[in-house]
């Protein structure tokens, strides 16, 4: 594909991540973070939500799923997840966390599954626009361009 | 001595005779010598006297009279001729002088009658004067009496205390046996007795008004003496008392209209009240003069403070009517207050709980476009994605909406560009085009500014509305969009009568006109188009769908964009133009290069803003921590990690400058971490600066935060200028609390 078209379709698509407010400004923090001294920061940030976000999902499915479960746990996961949503600048995937733990706060079971379904959803949603918007990345960066900002 | 005719015979002088004669004529001249003494001695002794010459004339007069008698003692016996002539001349002088003194006795006693007329004259001068200081003395005690009674009456403004007062004082300083006061009652017909001195309650009497005597009374401005017989006389529930002498005065009941200067007390006031004075019987007095004038004067000072007193009731009433009002108005203002809120907090949650499944919807939707499917899935996909966008945007435009007649919209300004506005547009409604077999041509203007400052989704919401409108109601032909800036004497159209932009310097007018070849609107209903929910009723428009709100929505945000939507058609069949001006900010040159079509990208400054300076972040989560460590790693510093409270306690030391704690972390209290730092390094220059890094935003938070020992707290999360900027502050005050 054309490497201007590349670059206008990468931009375009950022701006309705931005738009869709999947993505906040500390997205915008992260990139910038990223230099020829960290060349892959943003990458690898993501990647650590990634893995950390299942983990914590994983955890989180089997804490709601046993008989008694153990609200606190349960807190402290969604919490962790919260931090990390809110330090990439997963503004959907944070706000969900924050209803989730009221949910847990009051204790209510049926709530904190239905929020669980919700924040499993963004996530997944903004797992797969990240990774095509870095396949994007790569296509332009093998074509031999830059990554506009 | 017989050849005498004597009746009586000459007798020869006796001596007896001649003896007394002798003594009489010693004590005459006695006499006559004192008087004069006596006069003179007197009036020596009294100093006013006017006549003196007349007093000397009548000395000489007395004196010579005196010196005859007493030469006569000589003359009684025979004497000599020396004698003679001594008496003669004496009797001559004493002839002269009596004469002389009896001529001027003429001139003399008128004069001194006159003196006498004069006298009595003066004295009843005096007596005149004397009754004259009496009658003023009564007056002046009248006024007195006038004065202290409307002191007493005009000190209070209560009605009853007035007229309480009224009686009470007139009936002491004119020793009444009683005093009453009739007042008409509220149909005007009849007097009804309501206050008296002596009787405590006095029963409703009541007399009718129109009595001759009552009459009478009314329309005279003077005290009037009635009968002690008639019906106003009598109030004592007995009947068996008759009073003195009565007197009745009418006591004009004013109303505020009545208070003009020149017209006192003559005016068309109707209404009196009728004072009636009784004096006791058994004292015999008379009303005199000066008490009817008193009790006139008592009545008119009566009238002027009963209408104070009126007014001031009125006025009491009006303010307690008015708080009332008042309290009402508070009272619908925060029911109407509170039925706002609710409403907003209905529609907040409405619009959360309606997203929400919408959102998942659409997520999946678009999700499951991009996986395999079969065209029919396909299909069925698109629609269910299309349809559900289209109630997103649904429902966003009813929030929308309501949150414009709320008022509590706001634009979010910033700087955009134009142009990429425009072509967004376009994209978004190439597929319906595409379709449609539409033409759709977009014409900017060459002068029009590529970057603007405004609300660029509204902006975008407005023209893809009107855009999406024009595609809506055609059905084929062409669409051209056309943007320019309004110049001045484009401001001057017919259409925009109302509506005067004033362009300016750092403002620009962008005008937009989308024309299109559709079905076109009668003349009579664009008025309405812009009306909510309203819709033209032609079949074609029934199946395109909509709520009939996006012209209302468009034309709330271009109002507020300080701009002018209209539509101009020449009528059905003939297409339709849709023209709007909206308001953009210019920005500043300086700006320019540095925006990019990512919104609110900082330019990026050199990364050693704090070159080696050694930080221990302490941060369970490994993304926060890997977020953090980046922030400061791109400042420059060297960042050493930790992932729990007790590494951190064991690796901190006196050459870390600064540590970045995660304030809540299981495990250690945050808190505690705080505290026990403080104690290892007890001085206070090798202590390093404790910040904590939190989500909470609660004054709770900060304050523990405070109590512990921190230096500093920053909410998470932390962008690099902030990150750079509470470096900065740290390490030159050593203190930094972010108001939370």
């Amino acid at each position: 594909m054309d490497l201007v078209k590349l670059q206008r379709q990468l931009v375009d698509y950022k701006a309705s991540l931005y738009h869709e407010c999947v993505l906040d400004e500390q997205f915008t923090q992260l990139q910038q973070l990223q230099d020829e001294n960290n060349p892959d920061f943003v990458v690898e940030v993501v990647s650590l939500f990634f893995e950390d976000s299942e983990r914590l999902l994983n955890e989180l499915t089997k804490a709601l799923e046993q008989q008694s479960i153990d609200f606190k746990r349960v807190d402290a996961h969604v919490h962790q997840l919260k931090g990390s949503s809110s330090s990439i600048g997963a503004q959907r995937v944070q706000k969900s966390c924050i209803a989730f733990r009221n949910y847990c706060e009051e204790q209510n079971v049926e709530g904190c599954l239905a929020c669980l379904q919700q924040v499993r959803l963004e996530y997944s949603l903004v797992k797969t626009k990240l990774e095509y918007m870095f396949q994007l990345e790569q296509q332009i960066l093998s074509s031999g361009g830059s990554i506009p900002i | 001595m017989d050849s005498c005719n004597c009746i009586e015979p000459q007798w020869p002088p006796d001596d007896l005779l001649m003896k007394y004669q002798y003594i009489s004529d010693f004590f005459i001249a006695l006499a006559y010598f004192s008087i004069p003494l006596e006069l003179i001695y007197f009036v020596k002794k009294s100093a006013v006297f006017p006549y003196r010459w007349v007093l000397v004339q009548f000395g000489a007069f007395i004196v010579l009279c005196g010196a005859t008698h007493l030469i006569n003692l000589w003359t009684s016996t025979m004497h000599s001729r020396t004698v003679a002539m001594v008496m003669t001349t004496a009797k001559v002088f004493t002839a002269a002088v009596s004469c002389i003194t009896a001529l001027l006795l003429v001139h003399i006693i008128p004069d001194l009658l006159s003196v006498k007329t004069r006298e009595m004259f003066l004295k009843n001068k005096a007596a005149e004067l004397d009754r004259e200081m009496g009658l003023i003395r009564t007056q002046e005690e009248t006024g007195r009496h006038v004065r202290m009674l409307t002191h007493e009456i005009r000190s209070t403004l209560d009605r009853h205390t007035i007229l309480k007062t009224t009686l009470v004082e007139l009936g002491r300083t004119l020793a009444l046996e009683e005093c009453a006061l009739w007042m008409p009652t509220r149909a005007g017909l009849e007097l009804q007795l309501s206050y008296t001195l002596r009787q405590q309650n006095p029963v409703g009497y009541t007399v009718p008004i129109h009595l001759p005597v009552i009459n009478q009374v009314f329309s005279s401005s003077h005290a009037v003496k009635i009968s002690p017989n008639c019906p106003v006389a009598s109030i004592h529930p007995s009947g068996k008392y008759t009073p003195g002498e009565v007197v009745a005065v009418r006591v004009p009941l004013l109303h505020l209209s009545d208070f003009q200067i020149n017209d006192w007390p003559e005016l068309s006031t109707k209404r009196y009240a009728l004072m009636v004075l009784m004096l006791p019987l058994d004292s015999a007095r008379q009303w005199r003069v000066h008490e009817l004038e008193l009790v006139e004067v008592v009545a008119d000072q009566v009238a002027v403070a009963l209408s104070h007193a009126a007014i001031l009731e009125e006025s009491m009433r009006a303010r307690d009517l008015l708080m009332e009002q008042n309290v009402a108005l508070d009272m619908a203002r925060r029911e109407a207050e509170t039925a706002i809120r609710a409403r907003n907090d209905f529609l907040a949650v409405m619009n959360h709980e309606m997203r929400t499944p919408m959102h998942a919807i659409i997520a999946l939707s678009s999700l499951l476009q991009e996986t395999e499917l079969t065209p029919e899935q396909r299909l069925m996909v698109e629609t269910i994605l299309k349809s559900s966008n289209l109630l997103s945007t649904l429902i966003n435009d009813v929030l929308d909406l309501s949150r414009l007649e709320d008022g509590s919209l706001q634009l979010d300004l910033g700087t955009f560009n134009l142009y990429a506005v425009f072509k967004e547009v376009l994209n978004l409604i190439k597929p319906i085009v595409s379709v449609k077999k539409l033409h759709v041509s977009l014409n900017l203007a060459p002068d029009l500014p590529e970057y603007a400052v405004g609300d660029e989704k509204r902006l975008m919401q407005t023209i893809l509305n009107v855009v999406g409108n024009a595609v809506k109601f055609s059905k084929d032909g062409s669409i051209s969009i056309t943007a320019f800036v309004a110049k001045a004497e484009l401001l001057r159209d017919s259409q925009t009568s109302e509506f005067f932009p004033v362009p300016g310097d750092n403002h620009f007018y962008l005008r937009v006109q989308v024309k299109d070849s559709g079905i076109g609107v009668s003349p009579q209903d664009i008025p309405k188009l812009f009306t909510k929910f309203a819709q033209t009723q032609s079949t074609a428009t029934r199946n395109s769908g909509g709520t009939g709100l996006g012209l209302a929505i468009c034309k709330r945000f271009v109002n507020l964009m300080e701009g002018h939507i209209w539509i101009e058609s020449e009528g059905l069949g003939k297409g339709c133009t849709a023209i709007f001006m909206v308001k953009l900010g210019i920005p500043e040159r300086l700006n320019e290069p540095e925006l990019a079509f990512m919104p609110k990208v900082p330019p990026n400054h050199g990364p050693t803003a704090f070159p080696g300076l050694k930080v221990l972040v302490m941060d369970e989560n490994g993304v926060s921590r890997k977020v953090t460590k980046g922030l400061l790693v791109h400042l420059g510093c060297d960042v050493t990690m930790v992932s729990s409270s007790e590494e951190c306690l064991r690796v901190v030391s006196n050459e870390h400058k600064v540590v970045f704690m995660d304030a809540c972390v299981p495990g250690m209290d945050g808190y505690e971490i705080a505290v026990r730092i403080h104690e290892k390094f007890t001085k206070r220059h090798e202590r390093p600066i404790i910040v904590a890094l939190t989500g909470n935003t609660d004054k709770v938070t900060k304050e523990n935060c405070m109590r512990v020992g921190m230096d500093g707290v920053i909410l998470k999360p932390v962008s690099l200028d902030k990150m750079r900027s509470v470096l900065s502050d740290l390490l030159e005050h050593r203190v930094l609390f972010e108001a939370i």
